[in-house]
């Protein structure tokens, strides 16, 4: 009883925000996570010959000056959008058998003031948390101070939350 | 195939592959797709510091550590194996409106003239890298997620808290690199 009282409390608050929620309630060892370590080094692949990760490109992009990462951006969503409507539509399973889950988001005002400072952010940097870590792979170290900087803005929103408007 | 492969990818190529991580991630564990969560992680796993909001049991996310080691990994790859050997081509009024500000190496993804470790310590260098990231940090996750959980996942499912994510999103950048950038640029 006190292990599924922990364990809704858990789910609760990974359900804060919706993106930290994982539907699967698969035990697994370690080395089946090596499938998304695949998926993140094509993912990485991708990001870096598209020129998702440079600068340049989301300068061009915060400027209208070229059509490049709305075409990426759109496109990516056009091609999920499909994917997941054919996921629902046919009841496609993971590879475990079990039935596909997506939770859905809430709005809150953070989803504005979080979204406004995000944006700030990515114009500055000129990368997203994905490229991040894959501008350090292509030898830029010093954004490693990027990513850890990242980091300790996500622990200070951790500690500040209570008092944030929502 | 190489060479062909070593050109930077158009937009028709790589947009649909990004877009297929949705369904690749739901259908090999009923992962949503999401990064920024992955900072999150860390702060729970090095310090949660007993702040409720990182006391979550996050070894049951670790697949999203992995899964962000392989875009570092990733990012090696393309250029060790892949690399573009002709300069990153920039939209020509960029190029110059770069240049006033001093910035002329397009050898790289990541604008070296700016972002080195020696200008790190300088003040355009900490607003660019430090205070820069820290807002990424801070924002994404008070918006709950980034480019990759709200504009492509969240939209993907249909999601409207992410249209407004992404408008937000979209909305700061135009702000900052129109009207705050070049000021921090000219430091």
């Amino acid at each position: 009883m006190q292990q599924n009282t922990d364990t809704e409390k858990d789910l609760r608050l990974r359900e804060l925000d919706a993106m930290c929620v994982n539907e699967s309630h698969l035990q697994h060892k370690w080395y089946h996570n090596l499938k998304y370590l695949v998926v993140g080094v094509l993912f990485g692949i991708v990001f870096v010959k598209a020129e998702v990760v440079s600068w340049f490109r989301i300068q061009e992009m915060f400027r209208l000056q070229s059509f490049h990462m709305y075409g990426i951006i759109g496109s990516a969503v056009v091609v999920g959008m499909i994917s997941v409507f054919l996921i629902k539509k046919f009841n496609i399973k993971t590879i475990y058998g079990e039935p596909i889950k997506i939770s859905p988001k809430t709005f809150n005002k953070g989803q504005i003031y979080g979204g406004l400072i995000f944006g700030f952010g990515w114009a500055i940097t000129g990368a997203c948390p994905g490229p991040l870590f894959a501008q350090i792979g292509t030898g830029a170290t010093v954004i490693g101070i990027t990513l850890l900087s990242a980091i300790a803005g996500t622990w200070v929103y951790g500690y500040l939350r209570e008092k944030l408007p929502h | 195939m190489i060479e062909f492969l070593k050109q930077p990818w158009p937009w028709y190529v790589a947009g649909p592959l990004i877009g297929l991580t949705v369904p690749a991630l739901l259908i090999i564990g009923n992962k949503s797709f999401g990064i920024s969560s992955s900072l999150r992680h860390v702060c729970a796993s090095c310090m949660p510091a007993n702040i409720p909001f990182f006391k979550y049991d996050w070894k049951k996310e670790v697949w999203n550590l992995f899964f962000v080691f392989g875009i570092f990994l990733g990012g090696a790859i393309a250029i060790n194996l892949l690399s573009n050997p002709n300069p990153v081509e920039v939209n020509s009024k960029l190029a110059t409106e770069l240049a006033g500000y001093g910035i002329t190496n397009f050898n790289n993804l990541v604008p070296e003239d700016i972002m080195n470790w020696q200008s790190l310590f300088t003040l355009k260098g900490f607003l660019m890298m430090i205070v820069g990231g820290f807002l990424v940090g801070f924002g994404t996750r008070y918006a709950g997620g980034c480019t990759s959980g709200h504009a492509i996942m969240g939209l993907s499912n249909l999601q409207w808290p992410s249209l407004i994510a992404t408008i937000s999103f979209m909305v700061g950048g135009f702000i900052m690199a129109n009207l705050i950038l070049p000021f921090i640029l000219s430091l």
